[in-house]
């Protein structure tokens, strides 16, 4: 099933409490709701306050060197065969990801709340070293909380936040990832919930974050459509971005809803295969739930207690996804799919050796379904690629399974 | 009349207050639960809050934490927890039970079912943490319907607008939560729970309960002053887990911690 989106329509999602259909929503303790109901009318101030853009705007330009580009992979679509293969760089923004143009607006949020204290979680690390940036550069206190089994593959990215003045919490509980890290988090607030602005990294968790995090990392959609009208003198045909929580999907498709003839593609972690059971694709075999905050499909069991998930990459490794991208599911607006931790690990090696650009092995999951589809695809269409991050912090994990010490 | 509310207003005619401890069901074993129920009804408990253990606790502290991971550990399950009350009840009619915890355990099975299920073994009241009412419009009413009340929460942050709207979703009590923080975090201001109660009184008639940071007879005294009824918690969860080998030594710990609890509580009337 497929309905026609239209502007009006949109112009409606979230609801006033922050529904997406049946999904997202406020399912948070108490304590919290206050800060949340103010964070929601403060944002919905500023997003009309010509001031609060202009601030946003000149950081996105001037800090994070916005716009990225958006680049024709010649060679890979030539190696492909099909479709034309162009890639949005996020991976060229300042800190190497897609994050940053969140953090810089909930950090302009945090000042505008005047809150000193930041938390935050992180998964891969690339959310974490983004929101130590913005502190850093504002004088804000940092805590990132970053499960234990994370901190250990993404070791890169702690030293990284370290020097950046954060104070990194390695957490202990549950299954020591980045839904651990996300609970714990959520803990501090409650304990710090009036001096302290959580800076939360995805298009998930309670309303209003889905809808302000997907407000600043629609920049990169917009972009996309405006380069691809310019470059390519046409709407690309397909669009295609790695989902974990989601918030570089949601970035990059959210300005295209209304464009019925663009294919939107969300990429979901497929770990060892859906079919084992150790994946991380709530979409693809997940059922809808309640997590952090928000109504969403998840991974669990039958007694609704949350399953452990599995990818090579840590910032896919979330049983959650956020609200928007299970009501873009149901409707049939976008498709999700999954490839395996193999065929993204096989992507990274063929992006590096034949553009020269190393992506980080979340992106490197929408690498590996875009080769699959643009071969599907017609040499005249076009199908861009959202290179989120840059694979960097990714080195040691490759080369362990290389066997190689570096 | 639920049954909660049976006990409460027995409670307020003598000048009483109500000691409500929590244990998570399935903690150190699942089935120990019913005893140590019983251990709590007979140590002096008014009301009992069984946790349904969750794997991701995000309000709770270490101590529930790791509560809710031993209970998973042997499987228990929402369906499992259930049966448990329904096995308390075989012997014990009198003391209200209130199943505590977090909303996706209640989704997965189904509300519909839920509800059925829990109101039949004689459970008495729902509290899920995070289950604000804005949420719980077609939820809570499913357990009105089955004379289950629902129970809801409130912080030192809620306004006053809020307090309103909270009460008139829930019966039987509301639970205030005495302190910014997880369960088991920081020492509790006595004062100002005091002050934030009087305040929940004004606006509600509802009784108060206060939950956070209770850990011996003195601070129970001093809240119990001031409010209807003082939940423990991680103090008695913290006992478990330091007798998990032992079910007698457990029993009596957990009584041991209670009496003098009740006592100090009665001594205010």
């Amino acid at each position: 099933m497929s309905i026609k989106l239209t502007e009006e329509m949109l112009s409606h999602l979230p609801d006033a409490r922050g529904h997406f259909g049946a999904y997202g929503g406020r399912f948070v303790s108490e304590t919290l709701m206050d800060s949340l109901m103010t964070l929601e009318r403060e944002y919905l101030r500023l997003k009309k306050d010509p001031d609060f853009q202009a601030a946003f705007d000149k950081d996105l330009a001037h800090y994070v060197g916005r716009p990225s580009p958006l680049y024709f992979a010649e060679r890979l679509t030539r190696e492909t065969g099909g479709a034309q293969i162009w890639l949005k760089r996020e991976d060229l923004n300042h800190t190497g990801a897609h994050k940053v143009n969140n953090t810089i607006g909930q950090a302009l949020l945090a000042a505008f709340l005047g809150k000193k204290r930041i938390i935050a979680e992180t998964g891969a690390g690339q959310h974490g070293v983004a929101t130590a940036t913005v502190c850093a550069r504002l004088g804000l206190e940092c805590h990132v909380f970053m499960g234990a089994e994370d901190v250990r593959r993404q070791s890169l990215n702690v030293y990284r936040m370290k020097l950046l003045g954060a104070q990194v919490h390695a957490v202990q509980s549950g299954t020591r990832t980045l839904k651990d890290a996300m609970n714990e988090a959520m803990r501090d607030w409650v304990a710090n919930v009036d001096d302290t602005f959580y800076i939360i990294g995805t298009v998930a968790g309670p309303h209003p974050y889905p809808l302000l995090v997907r407000d600043f990392q629609s920049v990169i959609g917009r972009e996309t459509r405006a380069q691809a009208l310019e470059q390519a003198g046409k709407l690309p045909d397909a669009l295609v971005a790695c989902v974990g929580g989601g918030s570089n999907a949601i970035g990059m498709f959210y300005p295209f809803l209304t464009d019925e003839s663009v294919q939107l593609y969300g990429v979901e972690a497929g770990g060892l295969g859906v079919e084992t059971g150790q994946h991380a694709a709530p979409l693809a075999a997940g059922r809808p739930g309640v997590l952090h905050g928000n109504r969403t499909y998840l991974m669990e069991d039958e007694n609704g207690q949350i399953a452990a998930t599995h990818s090579v990459s840590a910032g896919l490794d979330y049983p959650g996804v956020g609200p928007e991208h299970s009501w873009l599911k149901d409707i049939g607006r976008a498709n999700y799919v999954s490839v395996t931790d193999q065929e993204a690990l096989d992507a990274f090696r063929k992006l590096t050796r034949v553009e020269g650009i190393m992506p980080a092995l979340e992106t490197a999951h929408a690498v590996a379904y875009t080769i699959k589809l643009a071969a599907t695809m017609d040499p005249e269409q076009m199908v861009v690629i959202n290179i989120s991050g840059r694979g960097d912090k990714d080195i040691h994990t490759i080369a362990e399974l290389d066997g190689i010490e570096v | 009349m639920s049954r909660i509310t049976g006990v409460l207003e027995t409670l307020k005619e003598q000048g009483r207050k109500a000691l409500i401890p929590y244990i998570t069901a399935g903690d150190p074993h699942p089935d120990q639960t019913v005893d140590l129920m019983h251990a709590l009804a007979s140590a002096g408990a008014d009301i009992i809050e069984l946790g349904v253990p969750f794997s991701d606790p995000m309000a709770d502290g270490p101590v529930i934490q790791l509560a809710c991971e031993r209970a998973l550990k042997h499987g228990t399950s929402l369906r499992q927890v259930i049966g448990m009350v329904k096995t308390f009840r075989e012997q014990d009619q009198d003391t209200p039970v209130v199943l505590m915890g977090y909303l996706n355990p209640m989704e997965a099975m189904g509300y519909e079912v839920f509800a059925d299920a829990a109101a039949e073994a004689g459970v008495d009241g729902i509290l899920t943490v995070d289950l604000p009412p804005e949420e719980a419009e077609d939820v809570a009413p499913l357990f009105s319907r089955r004379n289950m009340d629902p129970i809801f929460l409130l912080a030192p942050t809620t306004t006053d607008d809020r307090i309103r709207a909270i009460s008139e979703h829930s019966s039987g009590y509301v639970y205030y939560v005495s302190v910014k923080g997880v369960t088991g975090s920081a020492a509790i201001d006595v004062e100002e729970v005091g002050r934030k109660v009087a305040n929940v009184h004004r606006i509600t008639a509802l009784p108060v309960g206060v939950g956070f940071g209770i850990r011996d007879a003195d601070t129970a005294a001093a809240v119990g002053k001031v409010s209807d009824g003082v939940i423990v918690g991680s103090v008695l969860v913290d006992t478990i887990a330091h007798h998990q080998t032992d079910p007698a030594a457990l029993r009596q710990a957990l009584t041991d911690l209670l009496h003098p609890m009740r006592e100090a509580l009665d001594a205010l009337a």
